[in-house]
């Protein structure tokens, strides 16, 4: 055991935090939910991609610098801690990036993985369906593979696709083997959503924004050179990418540390208000040594890897552990402002303490629904990391 | 940056676990209760010859020179098998203490030796404790006054015993005579002194409820398992399924809080307090949910003598508040947490 960070770590660190202080806008960013602010964080992914900087773990040929875990683990630290803008393009490059280094051929990895890090492209998931949400095994979106073998033709409907008005690709599981069922006779497909047949209708979250949408496909052609990995092989090749890495890499610790701090700040200065509730000096406590929990554990758990540990269900109790902590954190910032609480950013007497606060409260009550439900969660924990029996 | 255990010490663990799994064995800590002292000196024997006696006793004193973080993972050891021995008092928290002194204070040497073969039981006092565990079969306690750390031979205190809900516990109220004789260190280097033997003690009950909490879980996780109704096993229902993972979650999320604090006590890191409080309410809370939903997973079962998990539930009960109860450490992480000019948020997790 050794805590201290190399030198190499530490000009990192250095050179990480030198570039943000030069960079990081100089008004905050309108929403990402919005046509306007998405294209704003898309300039702003762009200049992270030119400085190296916006996928630091990918190599330098697909546009990264090679990074390990320890040195990504500074990264978030310095971007979260500076206050950086909330990264736009994550689904993709999180979730289909590693899939796409695993199963993708070279061809596939050349032609989408710099676009992806440099946000070109900017990715749309689409796993979930009207009927097929906590059960995705119950997808019924179909791809029939044309008499020639050049494309399929997609038909069906995928949902809750996050920022998919925007976006310029989608990617998700379709019903490639007809009358398969469950698990089997999947396959993994990238859809460009400007396609002929695409409909894409937004959703209003409860920000009152188009956060997500919900996509029609209709006799939708994709050529098979868009189809990752085998035919029929979706399933596995959507799970392979270690559940700990989506877990880990989708919500690194920084961002709660972050939050944690400025938890700690907003009690501080509305003291005398938020101590009438014995509660909130606890809460607020509670808030800190669970983002450092989380930080440290996440130091444990990279150490790991590096040793050639493999890390399987646990992956699980990381989800449950940052959603229910960011949760938590917004409902004591709520508290803490009271009758501030549900004034909107521009109201007059808002405060600027409040600032965020109320959206991020919004956002945090998906936290427990989204990549998995924390109910699956549990589920998947008891079962595959305890032993337990199915249902 | 490597926040990980070397092979040794996890291959030490595991040597540690398989010599416990025999030696004390539950019936084994049933026949123990029944006993006067409660304390067994065939126990006590057998981890002195497995060298546990000596482990942070230093190599010129017969020891081992462990530190605190091989004692992160040797205490979830001694928590997991419940085992009826103050052995982390003396051979952690003590021996500690005693190193700390300087060469040829009190007879430093000798009780070193003497820990580190088995041959002397020591009790610690402090004042976060209302009262000595072990105090009635100590050859040696320490004691606090003041600032003062004294070496009282078992012969100069009178002690009244406290029995308690965990029959492997042994509480006593000590009364002694503070003397000259006795003292071994005052003023600032004894305030330095039971500074230091705060954070073990506090670390000691640390891993030791983490170690309650995954031995609960276990013990639970085997009965739901086995356990039929409604024509399935119990564990094949959510609302037991959910109990258990939420267990599992605590303690994994415990255990490297646990071992940062024990990594900022072995290097002498002025922010050990906080460290060794949080580390205290995350095993706590980890243990105290284990035992909740433990006994709620085993139903009637769970409330009887019989059934074994009833140990493990009345030490975590017991070691809850030892070494300071929740409000002494939540206090000292608020004290840190809302401190002017704290350092808090990304990046300052291990700081320089």
């Amino acid at each position: 055991m050794d805590l201290a960070y190399t030198p190499k770590q530490k000009a990192f660190r250095a050179e990480v935090r030198d570039w943000l202080a030069r960079n990081l806008p100089r008004h905050p960013l309108a929403s990402y939910d919005t046509r306007e602010g998405f294209e704003q964080h898309r300039d702003w992914e762009r200049r992270l991609f030119e400085s190296r900087l916006s996928m630091v773990m990918w190599p330098e040929e697909l546009g990264g610098r090679g990074c390990d875990l320890i040195e990504w683990l500074i990264f978030e630290e310095e971007y979260y801690g500076a206050g950086a803008p909330m990264r736009v393009n994550q689904n993709g490059q999180l979730l289909l990036g590693p899939t796409l280094m695993e199963f993708g051929t070279e061809a596939q990895k050349r032609r989408f993985l710099p676009r992806m890090a440099a946000s070109d492209d900017m990715w749309a998931q689409g796993w979930s369906e009207p009927n097929a949400g906590s059960d995705m095994a119950a997808i019924t979106s179909r791809a029939i593979l044309s008499d020639d073998g050049s494309h399929y033709v997609l038909n069906g409907q995928k949902t809750w696709s996050t920022r998919a008005i925007f976006a310029d690709w989608l990617f998700g599981l379709f019903r490639s083997e007809p009358g398969s069922t469950r698990h089997h006779g999947l396959s993994y497909l990238l859809v460009p959503l400007n396609a002929p047949g695409v409909t894409i209708r937004p959703i209003l979250a409860l920000n009152g924004k188009q956060a997500f949408a919900e996509i029609f496909l209709d006799d939708v052609k994709v050529p098979v050179d868009n189809r990752i990995g085998d035919e029929g092989q979706g399933w596995h090749v959507a799970m392979a990418t270690a559940g700990f890495e989506r877990g880990l890499l989708l919500r690194s610790p920084a961002r709660f540390q972050a939050t944690a701090r400025k938890l700690v700040e907003l009690y501080k200065a509305n003291r005398a208000s938020a101590d009438r509730d014995p509660g909130l000096r606890e809460a607020v406590c509670e808030a800190w040594m669970g983002a450092e929990a989380y930080a440290l554990s996440a130091y444990h758990t990279v150490g790991r890897l590096a040793k050639g540990a493999r890390i399987g269900a646990e992956a699980s109790t990381n989800k449950i552990v940052w959603s229910e902590l960011d949760l938590k954190m917004h409902e004591t910032a709520m508290r803490i402002l009271g009758a501030r609480g549900e004034l909107l950013a521009d109201a007059p007497d808002a405060g600027s303490d409040a600032a965020g606060w109320l959206d991020g409260f919004l956002f945090a009550q998906a936290g427990p629904i989204y990549a998995g439900t924390n109910e699956i969660q549990r589920n998947i924990i008891a079962e595959r990391m305890l032993g337990l029996p199915k249902s | 940056m490597d926040f990980t255990f070397t092979d040794d010490q996890l291959s030490f663990r595991e040597a540690v676990s398989r010599f416990l799994m025999t030696e004390a064995a539950p019936e084994m800590l049933r026949e123990i209760w029944e006993t006067d002292p409660g304390r067994s000196p065939a126990l006590r024997g057998k981890l002195a010859a497995q060298g546990l006696t000596a482990l942070s006793v230093p190599e010129d004193c017969g020891g081992l020179g462990m530190d605190d973080v091989a004692w992160a993972l040797m205490s979830q050891e001694l928590g997991y098998y419940a085992i009826p021995d103050s052995l982390a008092d003396a051979a952690y928290v003590a021996a500690g203490l005693i190193a700390s002194l300087p060469a040829g204070c009190a007879g430093r040497e000798d009780w070193l030796a003497r820990i580190a073969d088995g041959s002397a039981r020591v009790a610690v006092g402090h004042a976060v404790n209302p009262l000595v565990a072990d105090a009635q079969s100590a050859d040696l306690l320490l004691l606090p006054h003041g600032d003062e750390v004294h070496l009282v031979p078992r012969a100069l205190v009178d002690v009244i015993a406290n029995p308690s809900i965990d029959l492997s516990r042994r509480l006593s109220r000590v009364m002694w005579e503070p003397s000259s004789a006795t003292v071994a260190a005052s003023g600032e280097a004894g305030r330095r002194l039971w500074a230091d033997t705060l954070n073990r003690g506090v670390l000691a009950v640390a891993g030791q409820l983490l170690g309650l909490a995954q031995r609960m879980l276990d013990l639970s996780v085997d009965y739901a398992a086995q356990r039929k109704q409604f024509g399935k096993p119990i564990g094949s229902f959510q609302a037991v399924k959910h109990h258990l993972a939420d267990v599992a979650t605590r303690i994994e999320f415990a255990k490297p809080v646990l071992y940062r604090a024990a990594h900022a006590l072995a290097h002498g890191r002025a922010d050990a307090d906080v460290h060794a409080s949080h580390a205290k309410l995350a095993c706590g809370e980890a243990a105290w949910l284990a035992a909740r939903h433990g006994i709620q997973v085993h139903g009637a079962m769970g409330y009887t003598w019989e059934v074994d998990l009833q140990m493990f539930m009345k030490r975590t009960w017991a070691l809850d508040a030892a070494w300071g109860d929740r409000g002494f450490h939540k206090s000292r992480v608020a004290d840190a947490v809302l401190a002017d000019g704290a350092e808090l948020g990304p990046g300052h997790t291990f700081k320089e």
